[in-house]
């Protein structure tokens, strides 16, 4: 006989867009409580904000390029959005990581031009808005740079990524810093850990600053710090006498874990909550509504009510929207009607990995308000919206803070929340 | 084999759903600090699958796992990363043989029935040097290790003198071990706290929930232990089909949740399936309570300063922090909530001498944090961590429910 919990709006999913729903919704005034199954995308993703990168070829002004798209098609999550969600989205969280909880820390950049930033394997990488971090790696500003590795991090090469960040024209050699590991098997995060010390960090800079030539950028991979990246960055910076950035790893990905962290304080400090390990396994509904969702929990499901719910789950990446052995394709979170699935006589997948893939535009049915088919009050954000190929597009930030932020903005303007909770 | 087979393949099938994102890795709090564990995604998924039946194990590291489960709360694939490892845990002291120390620490019943009478000599032998250096050398618990004072006296006592009064409206007690043995005046709070909200307080015969011996490895025992508690409670529970459990050991009510059930493959036992179904967490049931206006506010102020930790275990109920919105019910109460992961204790983890040091590294975050806060007093839902937040900061810690207690000014 276990009851309901109830509130003003149910987020699902703990990724970019369900954690900057459930903070705008609490920043709202609604009481509002964030479900998810795991911690999500944001520490496997770079923690760049991307928000068109190619279309298809490579974009430069991305808000003159995300006009183009939305004429182009129609079906695109951000002919739902407009440019001016994607605008005012990215501001609001450049504000929260400035008053986050990693003092100093910052994102740069705007929206009107993108930049390139070398990835892991030396390739240049569009993103419109990048930790202060990275921001040195601009690669058209690039001329000569250092790639510093280790073999602390097994998951990076310096050498592949100096030799393809040569054919991109930058001047790039590379060498590798000594970092002594206890274990054979180091991450990201360990070693951020240890940037977060200043004395430690003081005396990995004084090693580093005897491989250095004269007049080149030095570019790490981005494991500068998680609770003071800001510091732990700038001061690099002045000990090497030289600008310094981040390139993104494998994951995890320490600016990712910033991300989350951020959102997760933006979240909390607005009285929002955050149900980890809590996996939506069942909902009840009465009509076209969702009343309540109910998530696995010890011994028995728990059970969230609300007058608005935001399905921010993720599409086929997170594994929301699974095609099962019966090539059979379901939204897992709520069974919702999905859009953009292949017809029983077309290709679901086509033999080049890297072709436009037919399945990758399967998302959640909705309307133009974000509503889903089918369940009034039920809005979708993020990954799980259809008609999208976020990581051909560069896109996945963009849609994930406009949407999220939509989401937010239709349950509060909405106003019934709280009458309705009442 | 007759019990939980299916349970078990399923257990040990979730596995194939690992992608090795790593993001177990990130959030393990012992692999951070130690190389002598790798990592849960290490030992469990990848290593699981060396782990043949009736063969012997082929790395000994998992041993070195605290059991906290904060990997398979945050796995977004739904992997059952801590209960493979409690059971590849198992394996291991199977063929290794399991010390003299962990048979002994393992049982809070024994040590509670022998210290109680004796509090005084038993508190004495736990304070002194010398008698602790000894014990580290003989049996391998830290000389230094946060260990609890016996209280004297025996919660059931004071419960059996105590009556609740008649309100129709009835609930069960699980109080555990900690209450019982060390801290009984915390389960006289709940029992008033429930009480002053319109129920009725059952204190069935119960025990030890089992937890102790299953993290240690040793699963026959803690089957029996466990298998107990569900004929204790479940007559109750058979009687009254709106009858409910609360504990506010959240460790303990977790292991009756979930844990036993699912780790110690005791899925098919009725008894413990009804008990789990029914039984709460304190914070969990008086949230809901208030979520249905059922619960007093409480109009005393507590001008009071105060660090919010949430033990692992506690999230293991995947409920979030329901402490956290109870808090917000009490006027004047400023809350600092932690966001370290775990204290490091791991009920008997950090009692172990070589396991002591880890633990109180994988707490120092916590620890930093606490201290950083400014706040006067820590709460914390589990008595262990209590214990061992104490030990570390030397401020003093209290379960969330003691600040409802005073703002309802009981």
């Amino acid at each position: 006989m276990r009851g309901e919990l109830h509130y003003d709006a149910v987020v699902i999913g703990g990724g970019t867009a369900g954690m900057v729903a459930g903070a705008r919704l609490a920043e709202g005034g609604a009481r509002v409580c964030v479900l998810a199954k795991g911690v999500g995308s944001t520490h496997l993703a770079p923690g760049t904000i991307d928000v068109l990168g190619y279309a298809p070829e490579r974009v430069t002004a991305p808000l003159v390029a995300l006009g183009d798209l939305v004429a182009a098609r129609p079906d695109h999550p951000y002919a739902l959005l407009g440019a001016d969600a994607v605008v005012e989205s990215a501001r609001w969280l450049q504000a929260r990581v400035e008053s986050g909880p990693l003092p100093g820390y910052r994102y740069v950049g705007d929206l009107e031009r993108n930049h390139l930033f070398p990835t892991a394997v030396g390739a240049l990488r569009p993103s419109a808005l990048v930790p202060e971090t990275m921001a040195h790696g601009d690669g058209e500003s690039l001329e000569r740079m250092c790639v510093v590795g280790t073999r602390a991090l097994r998951d990076f090469h310096p050498a592949l990524c100096a030799a393809n960040l040569g054919r991109e024209g930058i001047a790039a050699r590379w060498v590798e810093a000594e970092i002594e590991v206890d274990k054979a098997d180091q991450n990201a995060l360990g070693l951020a850990r240890r940037f977060d010390d200043p004395a430690w960090r003081a005396a990995f800079a004084g090693r580093l600053a005897l491989k250095l030539q004269a007049d080149e950028s030095v570019g790490l991979p981005a494991m500068l710090g998680i609770r003071d990246p800001h510091g732990a960055w700038a001061d690099l910076e002045h000990r090497l006498g030289r600008p310094v950035f981040e390139i993104p790893t494998l994951p995890p990905s320490v600016p990712g874990m910033r991300l989350y962290e951020i959102l997760r304080a933006a979240l909390r400090g607005a009285g929002g909550r955050l149900v980890l390990g809590a996996e939506v396994v069942s909902a009840q509904r009465a009509g076209s509504r969702v009343t309540s969702v109910a998530t696995r929990a010890a011994g028995h499901d728990a059970a969230y009510a609300a007058p608005w719910f935001v399905h921010a789950a993720g599409g086929l990446g997170s594994g929301a929207i699974e095609l099962d052995s019966d090539w059979v394709t379901h939204d897992r979170v709520l069974g919702l009607p999905l859009r953009g699935v292949p017809g029983p006589d077309e290709p679901r997948f086509l033999p080049d990995y890297r072709a436009e893939q037919p399945m990758s535009r399967v998302g959640v049915a909705v309307d133009a308000q974000l509503r889903a088919e089918g369940a009034e009050n039920v809005l979708v954000a993020g990954a799980a919206l259809p008609g999208a190929i976020s990581w051909r597009e560069g896109s996945g930030e963009g849609i994930a803070l406009a949407s999220g932020s939509r989401a937010a903005q239709l349950v509060l303007s909405a106003g019934g929340a709280h009458a309705e909770a009442a | 084999m007759s019990n939980g087979v299916l349970e078990d393949l399923l257990l040990r099938g979730s596995i194939d759903h690992c992608v090795k994102c790593t993001i177990c890795e990130t959030q393990c709090p012992v692999s951070n600090v130690t190389p002598l564990f790798p990592g849960p995604k290490y030992a469990g998924p990848q290593a699981e699958r060396y782990r043949v039946a009736d063969e012997p194990s082929v790395e000994s590291s998992v041993d070195y796992c605290s059991g906290c489960g904060i990997c398979s709360m945050v796995c977004p694939q739904g992997v059952k990363i801590a209960e493979v490892n409690a059971q590849a845990r198992d394996k291991l002291k199977r063929q290794k043989g399991i010390p003299l120390r962990d048979r002994i620490i393992t049982r809070p019943t024994w040590l509670g029935r022998v210290g109680t009478p004796a509090a005084p000599i038993a508190n004495f032998t736990l304070a002194s040097r010398p008698l602790r250096v000894l014990a580290e050398k003989g049996l391998g618990v830290h000389r230094d290790a946060a260990v609890p004072k016996f209280a004297g006296r025996r919660f059931s006592r004071w419960a059996k003198e105590h009556p609740s009064p008649s309100t129709g409206r009835k609930i069960l007690y699980f109080h555990g071990c900690g209450t019982e043995y060390y801290e009984p005046w915390e389960g006289e709070k709940v029992v008033r706290i429930l009480e002053h909200n319109g129920f009725e307080v059952i204190v069935p015969k119960q025990d030890c929930c089992g937890l102790p011996l299953q993290s240690s490895g040793l699963f026959d025992d803690a089957r029996k232990v466990a298998l107990r508690r569900g004929r204790d409670f479940a007559p109750y529970l058979r009687e009254d089909p709106n009858m409910l459990v609360v504990g506010n050991a959240t460790s303990c009510t977790l292991m009756l949740k979930r844990e036993a059930r699912e780790i110690l493959s005791l899925e098919d036992d009725a008894d413990l399936k009804l008990l789990s179904e029914r039984i709460y967490d304190i914070c969990e049931l008086l949230l809901e309570l208030h979520d249905r206006g059922e619960l007093k506010i409480p109009p005393e102020p507590v001008n009071e300063h105060i660090f919010y930790h949430a033990p692992c275990q506690q999230q293991g109920h995947w409920i979030g922090k329901p402490a956290l919105e109870l808090f917000a019910l009490i006027p004047g109460l400023e809350v600092t909530e932690g966001n370290a992961r775990c204290c490091g204790i791991a009920g008997t983890y950090g009692l172990k001498a070589e396991k002591y040091d880890i633990a109180m590294a994988v707490g120092a975050d916590l620890f930093g944090q606490v201290k950083a806060s400014g706040a006067g007093e820590v709460a914390c839902d589990s008595e262990t961590c209590r214990w061992q937040i104490t030990h570390a900061t030397g401020q003093k810690s209290v379960h969330p429910i003691d600040y409802l207690y005073r703002a309802y000014g009981l």
